[in-house]
């Protein structure tokens, strides 16, 4: 260690380090990103499904979801009206998107964009069609929103009347483990089902995830609570202003059904 | 004499020793006390606990031997650098690898593997060991840590699970077609899931450790 060296081969050391280093990681990254992404998209079609009640194992999941699948929609928000029907064969009745391709961050920024003047383009939001295995058919919508530590999302299935939630799933990238994590877990989704979207007067209610028990609140509120996780309040609060936020879009769409 | 130091064998006394003496004499966590942070954090679950002792053995072993190899031509002035570089190079790869290939594991795991960079343990053996030794001593010593870092946590995760979840692997122990010790009264205890029985755990091991092998006990 007793050698010295001097400042110009310090320099092209670290130089020449970076870039090796560099070089590497962008290969490596390049080699596995395809098998990153078929993951990812894996696991969002296994998320869908499941909102829907339909079990599925990762290797057959593509097939069981296009055996599922009715249509995908992407909804005008505004009229409530599909824009663009993606068929399960893999045809166009209208339009030309999949509301499966759809990113739900860069949506909700579009959407707070229009909604606030800046943008004239009024983007279209997802919506899928599904069959269940009773063969009702159902509505699922994908929700974004942010947590304690980073975005937190999920699916939300609904039957046909547009109101009565028949599933739920939820995921995180890093909430706390064993508090705001549990939001992936069954027993916490499990509680959505039955639960209302719409009030008696036909207005938009949303789902809150709230402290204190839902078997206290009054008879008439309890459709439209679930029960928090203790420790976990900021991922809770975290959740129940993402499916404000996501599924108020839906609300032309919920009141067609009447 | 250099030339006889060479023809040492590769698993000589002096090498396995290398491997041996962190597992527990020299134990990083529970003697040197590094990377117990990421112990409290994956073990209430032994699947991601056994994930994380591979990926943090593999990246001590790796980047130990790394940067073995460039100790002589590395500047001393901007050798921590230098090892940052090294070790965020594996981890970052570790991360991708497992993204592609055991996504649920990883999605389980979440930032504890980009936080290996932080463990420790890692910087601990680069400094101490790797930046004034052979690569093939390196690499044994990094193997030895990363085991010695592994038992503790798969030992503290086992607790953890068994009595937290009241499972083994996921699979369910005091609720079967057999048995079901809950109707009996028995609840799973909510506390060993939470991060301060981690450390109580480790210092549990820490005593039980100490009373074997009494030498450890610090003098004064």
């Amino acid at each position: 260690m007793a050698k010295s060296f001097s400042n110009q081969y310090i320099f092209t050391f670290a130089f020449v380090m970076v870039v090796i280093v560099a070089t590497g990681l962008s290969l490596g990254f390049s080699v596995l990103k395809p098998y990153q992404d078929e993951n990812r998209r894996i696991e969002k079609i296994q998320y869908i499904l499941k909102a829907a009640g339909i079990p599925s194992e990762k290797k057959e999941a593509t097939r069981v979801y296009s055996d599922h699948l009715i249509a995908e929609w992407i909804l005008d928000p505004v009229t409530g009206e599909p824009v663009s029907v993606y068929q399960s064969d893999g045809t166009y009745l209208k339009g030309d998107r999949r509301a499966f391709d759809i990113d739900m961050k860069k949506l909700l920024a579009a959407r707070k964009a229009f909604n606030e003047g800046k943008s004239k383009d009024n983007p279209g939001i997802p919506l899928f069609v599904m069959r269940s295995d009773k063969g009702d058919t159902l509505y699922v919508i994908p929700v974004w929103g942010r947590g304690l530590w980073g975005p937190v999302w999920g699916n939300i299935a609904f039957g046909t009347d547009r109101n009565s939630i028949t599933g739920a799933t939820f995921d995180h990238q890093g909430e706390t483990p064993g508090l705001g994590a549990e939001i992936n877990k069954d027993f916490f989704s499990d509680q959505f089902k039955g639960k209302k979207l719409m009030g008696p007067d036909d207005t938009f209610q949303s789902v809150k995830v709230i402290k204190g028990g839902v078997k206290n609140l009054p008879a008439e509120k309890q459709p439209y609570n679930v029960d928090g996780i203790s420790g976990g309040t900021i991922t809770s609060d975290g959740v129940s202003n993402m499916l404000l936020d996501c599924i108020r879009y839906y609300e032309p769409f919920m009141k067609k059904a009447r | 004499m250099d030339a006889l130091k060479e023809k040492e064998p590769m698993f000589s006394a002096k090498n396995m020793g290398l491997i041996k003496s962190p597992i527990i004499k020299d134990n990083p966590i529970t003697v040197q006390v590094l990377g117990i942070c990421s112990a409290l954090a994956v073990t209430v679950k032994l699947e991601p606990a056994i994930v994380m002792a591979i990926a943090v053995t593999v990246v001590t072993a790796f980047s130990n031997l790394v940067m073995s190899f460039i100790r002589n031509i590395t500047p001393s002035r901007i050798r921590i650098i230098v090892m940052l570089t090294v070790i965020a190079f594996m981890v970052i790869m570790v991360d991708q690898v497992l993204k592609a290939f055991l996504y649920d594991v990883s999605r389980q795991l979440s930032v504890f593997v980009g936080l290996i960079i932080t463990n420790c343990i890692l910087m601990g053996r680069l400094e101490a060991f790797a930046i004034s030794n052979k690569p093939w001593p390196s690499f044994l010593d990094g193997i030895g840590n990363g085991l010695g870092y592994s038992w503790i946590l798969v030992a503290v995760a086992l607790v953890r699970e068994v009595l937290g979840s009241g499972t083994f692997f996921g699979i369910k122990l005091f609720d079967t077609p057999w048995w079901n010790l809950y109707e009996l009264g028995y609840k799973d205890n909510g506390l060993m899931i939470l991060p301060p029985m981690a450390l109580i755990l480790v210092g549990v091991v820490i005593w039980v450790q100490r009373s074997r092998h009494r030498e450890l006990i610090e003098k004064n």
